[in-house]
């Protein structure tokens, strides 16, 4: 149990206390920031999959007046370790197609661009593999998070071979990126100090000096990064990629002068990661009344082969459901393809689609209502690991939500409703993503001037999180809001965890809420001028002793026309159990922006490999489809705001990526009981639909 | 940075000699394609003849009963006139389809009827594409093909033309008014786009020069009227199919009808097969199957667009069913 804060401040309905800065344009991100005298930085992308670079023709952009810089293979400052993606320049292997090959720096980008486009490269070509074939797997170690590759209990084949009921189907998620509005960033300058100075568009200020002093060997205090306020990451600003080690390449080489770099949006699709795409074959057993005996999930996922990267999209199934037997596994297959990487809950999101499509199948076959299948089948305890739970609330939310949706009056047959030519159908699906807290946080509060100063590192993402954690230190010090000056997004603070995970209020907060408290224990409620404490906090012990995960229900109703079979959903509604809720206002558009971000993953986003040129062949939001504000109609959250008071001082959960979790299969669900066409690959596009 | 000239011409005929001139000049309207090419290196003009200056956004009624619009007029604007709401709802509601508010704040008609494909291919100067750089290949005939060609494709190229408004236009009979360097003559809209066949770099059948100064459309066609786009999303999306339709019922038959397919083909593609087979008939559900499948009998899907088939066959029906007033027969029943 960990002593919890009083609320006052927080669930607190709170504007966000940066949104004006930003509305009038005065908050920099990280193109903004005036800096002296800048260069601007251009790549020359690989235009074939696999082969190696034969020659480079350089000599009209050395030519070009204005281009003060070429890099290549044969020029570039040697990087240290042993992870691939960032050994950038550093050989004349190809390994993807759209790998920088060069950069070019110039007075002004236009320059940097023309001469870029001048560079001629040649390449010996080897045929490419973009595409997943069975002979190729093979077992990662682990998965993403640190997770079991492969885990195996009980004999779920016997159960499958003897149970009245099974489910036994494919299904696939596709591969998504995340191309949060403001592109991937790095203003670097080798500084006079023999160290960089790199302002990023970054979720972890700390994380990022981390690998950049690393990569670079430069020692960690001589980095610094820059990032109080970000356009989007949705975890593809989580970690580093390539693009920022260019970027301080050239700076590396032309110290004193700041380098620009901003990602173009095409290269977003190949250059800063992206969820792959996946195929999971789960198997449900069940009694004739929808028991469950046996769950299991296989994941095939496509990798490359500059790293690994193995979404863990067979967790959920370890710990949504009872059952006695139980397997899952993930395989991979190294390609020729740009590298894969977090995007909004990694796993959680393609895993709940495939679980949760297969749950309501399985109560398509027994007969019963999808929300009386899941409370059949809620475990007493984590069934991965046999722990308690802190706070499991999973059966609230689906009856709060059947409520609120009007879930009880829908005539379960399928094909029973239209309204004009459009067939209305009605679905159901459970969210889940794990209740995090990281260790490695530290926070600083100082007295000064009559007001408090709140320090750590942490980074909004556009989440919030200036507000929320402002909130959380005026409740920590027993103070209004407005007597708190809070700093974070710059390494140079006391370090913090990554904006990751949905972890990042419930780490960072907890150092403030440790470094408040001591500092009140020490000084009392009348501090003197500069007094100050600067707390660590212990990791987190509670997952010894509890499995700790939000959970969710969300409800569509989905119209198909019966002649085209386009596809609407005029109602999308949410009910999620979050612990404490800090911020009503920041953490709706979180829910929201998850829900319609599931949404999008439902029915449009789609990137469509061409596997003869082996790449994304629709690389812009043109042609890569979001919803727009059509698509989104009556669009609620809510949530059940019980405090888990096990997990840290605010009893609060993320709610970073829940929202994303079970929404694709909602609508799946919806969209079969609109149509009897059981739709298993997403994106569900009308062709689905069409005969 | 690739240097160009850029002109704000005058008047019309000095913008088509400007233009005549330099064999890689090129007219810029309202931008919203054509500077999209600029930046993705599609195009690459010594000369931009900007003509969004010259006073051809005008709205006039013709003496016959019809409209003349100026090349110039802005797409938001022509959709909201008062006498094209009134007599031609179906270019209304086509404009309406299209792009966004603020792209058709920007576009005009002359820049909307020449606008290029979409194909992803044709807009990505690292890969081949014969229409971009003749003999190259077509990578759209195994690859990323979705939005491409069902009718009149050829091998060279398989892409659609996009415009919402020409389909309508063409639906409406326009034509089209262009000014070339041997003075103006008429072009019927239905005529200006060109199948691919084996040369896929030419759109239409215009010449290096020559400016649309206008479209004209004929008196009211009567009868009732539909525009009906299918596609990706809820809006802000081009057509996977789209419909213009125009059917005259009278004492039970068939006067006349104009039907108009977009996104399946090079060109709008009108359904002459299906509008011959319905000409003169009764409308019955077996009348406008036979005449949606006449019509569809040469389509040839590529490995990405099957669905275009029966989603174009469904269209024709759906809307042809509205238009004449013939309730639904549901297929299991047929
Ligand atoms: C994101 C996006 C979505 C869109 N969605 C749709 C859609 O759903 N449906 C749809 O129909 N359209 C859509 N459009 C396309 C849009 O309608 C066209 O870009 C627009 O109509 C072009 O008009 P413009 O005046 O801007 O042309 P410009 O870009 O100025 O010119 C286009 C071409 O026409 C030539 N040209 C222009 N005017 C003349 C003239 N008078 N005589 C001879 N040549 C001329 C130019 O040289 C150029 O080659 C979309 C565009 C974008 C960017
Ligand atoms: S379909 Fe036409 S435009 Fe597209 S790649 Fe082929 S040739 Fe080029």
């Amino acid at each position: 149990m960990t002593e919890q804060l009083t609320p006052v401040e927080i669930g607190r309905d709170r504007a966000r206390f940066d949104g004006a800065l930003k509305a009038e344009g005065a908050a920099p991100y990280a193109y903004d920031y005036p800096v002296e005298d800048p260069l601007y930085l251009w790549t020359v992308d690989s235009t074939i999959a696999k082969g190696r670079v034969a020659a480079i023709d350089a000599s009209a952009a050395e030519a070009t007046d204005g281009v003060v810089l070429v890099l290549t293979h044969d020029n570039a400052v040697r990087v240290s370790g042993d992870d691939l993606e960032y050994a950038v320049l550093q050989d004349p292997a190809v390994r993807f197609r759209g790998q920088v090959v060069a950069a070019v720096v110039a007075t002004t980008p236009e320059v940097a661009r023309a001469a870029a486009e001048s560079v001629v490269v040649r390449y010996d070509q080897e045929p490419h593999s973009v595409t997943v074939r069975a002979e190729d797997l093979y077992r990662p170690e682990k998965v993403n998070a640190g997770f079991p590759t492969d885990t195996d209990t009980g004999d779920l084949d016997a159960a499958m071979a003897s149970a009245a009921v099974t489910v036994d189907e494919g299904y696939v998620t596709a591969r998504t990126h995340a191309s949060p509005v403001e592109p991937h960033t790095t203003v670097a300058t080798w500084t006079d100090a023999d160290g960089f100075l790199v302002f990023e568009s970054s979720q972890s200020a700390h994380g990022f000096r981390r690998v950049f002093s690393d990569v670079f060997e430069v020692p960690a205090e001589r980095v610094r990064v820059i990032a109080p306020f970000v356009g989007g990451g949705f975890g593809s600003k989580g970690m580093p990629h390539a693009g920022a080690v260019v970027a301080m390449m050239a700076a590396r080489a032309l110290p004193g002068r700041p380098v620009k770099y901003a990602h173009t949006r095409r290269q977003m699709f190949r250059l800063v990661g992206y969820r792959p795409r996946a195929e999971q074959r789960v198997r449900l057993a069940a009694d004739a009344d929808g028991t469950l005996l046996g769950v299991g999930v296989d994941v095939v996922q496509e990798s490359s082969v500059v790293k690994e990267y193995a979404e863990q999209s067979a967790m959920p199934a370890r710990t949504m459901y009872a059952a006695p037997h139980r397997r899952t596994s993930h395989r991979l297959a190294a390609l020729d393809v740009p590298v894969p990487s977090w995007m909004r809950a990694p796993g959680e999101a393609p895993g709940m689609f495939a679980l949760e499509s297969a749950m309501d199948e399985l109560a398509h076959e027994c007969g019963i209502d999808p929300i009386e299948l899941r409370v059949l089948n809620e475990p007493a305890v984590d069934p991965d690991t046999g722990l308690p739970h802190s706070s499991r609330y999973l059966v609230r939310c689906l009856r709060a939500g059947a409520d609120l949706f009007g879930w009880y009056h829908r005539d379960p047959r399928v094909r029973s409703r239209r309204q004009g030519p459009w067939l209305v159908g009605h679905g159901v699906a459970a969210s889940t993503y794990p209740a995090y807290r990281q260790p490695n946080n530290t926070a600083l509060v100082r007295f000064a001037d009559g007001r408090y100063q709140v320090e750590i590192a942490a980074a909004d993402i556009g989440t919030g999180a200036w507000t929320a954690l402002n909130q959380i230190a005026a409740d920590a010090l027993g103070v209004p809001v407005d007597e708190v000056d809070l700093a974070i997004g710059d390494s140079a603070l006391p370090v913090a965890s990554v904006a990751g995970g949905s972890s990042g209020t419930a780490s960072w907060g907890t150092a403030i809420v440790t470094a408040a408290r001591q500092f009140r224990e020490k000084f009392g409620s009348h501090p003197a001028e500069d007094d100050e404490v600067r707390a660590d906090v212990p990791a987190p012990t509670v997952a010894e002793e509890f499995a700790t995960h939000a959970h969710g229900a969300q409800f569509a109703e989905v119209h198909v026309h019966e002649d085209t079979g386009e596809i609407r959903v005029p109602r999308l509604y949410g009910v999620f159990d979050a612990g404490q809720v800090i911020n009503p206002r920041t953490a709706r558009s979180q829910l929201v922006g998850g829900m319609v971000m599931g949404m999008s993953m439902a029915l449009h986003e789609d990137s469509v490999m061409d596997p003869a040129l082996g790449h994304t062949a629709n690389p812009d939001l043109a042609d890569y489809h979001i919803p727009v504000n059509a698509d989104v109609c009556d669009l609620r959250a809510e949530w059940l705001g019980i405090p888990d008071h096990r997990l840290n001082p605010m009893g609060s959960k993320g709610i970073g990526e829940i929202g994303i979790t079970g929404t694709a299969a909602a609508i799946a669900n919806a969209a079969f009981h609109a149509t009897g066409v059981r739709v298993r690959e997403l994106p569900i596009t009308l062709d689905k639909f069409l005969g | 940075m690739r240097p160009f000239a850029y002109q704000r011409a005058a008047d019309a005929p000095s913008a088509v000699a400007a233009v005549a001139a330099d064999p890689r000049a090129v007219f810029l309207a309202g931008g919203t394609n054509l500077v999209d090419h600029l930046k993705l290196g599609v195009a690459a003009p010594s000369l931009v003849v900007d003509v969004s200056g010259l006073a051809v956004d005008e709205v006039e009624e013709l003496p016959d009963g019809g409209l003349r619009i100026g090349a110039g007029t802005r797409n938001s604007d022509l959709a909201a006139h008062p006498l094209v709401r009134e007599r031609y709802p179906l270019l209304s509601e086509a404009l309406l389809s299209g792009a966004s508010g603020q792209l058709r704040n920007v576009a005009t008609t002359g820049g909307n009827l020449l606008q290029r494909t979409r194909c992803g291919y044709f807009r990505d100067t690292t890969v081949p594409c014969n229409k971009r750089e003749p003999g190259s290949g077509c990578p759209a005939l195994t690859g990323h093909n979705r939005y491409h060609a069902i009718l009149g494709a050829s091998r060279e190229c398989v892409a659609t033309h996009p415009s919402d408004m020409a389909t309508a236009l063409v639906a409406l009979d326009a034509t089209a008014v262009v000014l070339g360097v041997d003075g103006s003559r008429r072009v019927p809209v239905g005529e200006l786009h060109r199948l691919p066949g084996d040369d896929p770099t030419r759109d239409t059948v215009l010449a290096h020069g020559d400016l649309i100064t206008a479209v004209e459309l004929p008196a009211p066609f009567g009868g009732r009227s539909r525009y009906r786009k299918v596609r990706d999303r809820a809006s802000f999306a081009f057509a996977l199919v789209s419909l213009a339709a125009a059917v005259r019922v009278r004492d039970g038959v068939i006067d006349d009808l104009r039907l108009v397919l977009g996104g399946v083909a090079h060109t709008p593609w009108r359904a002459r097969h299906a509008e011959d087979a319905l000409r003169g008939a009764a409308p019955t559900e077996g009348a406008l199957r036979a005449a949606a499948d006449a019509e569809l009998l040469d389509a040839k899907a590529l490995t990405g667009n099957a669905f275009k088939v029966p989603l174009a066959r469904n269209a024709l029906l759906s809307v042809l069913r509205d238009l004449t007033d013939i309730a639904p027969e549901l297929e299991e029943d047929a």
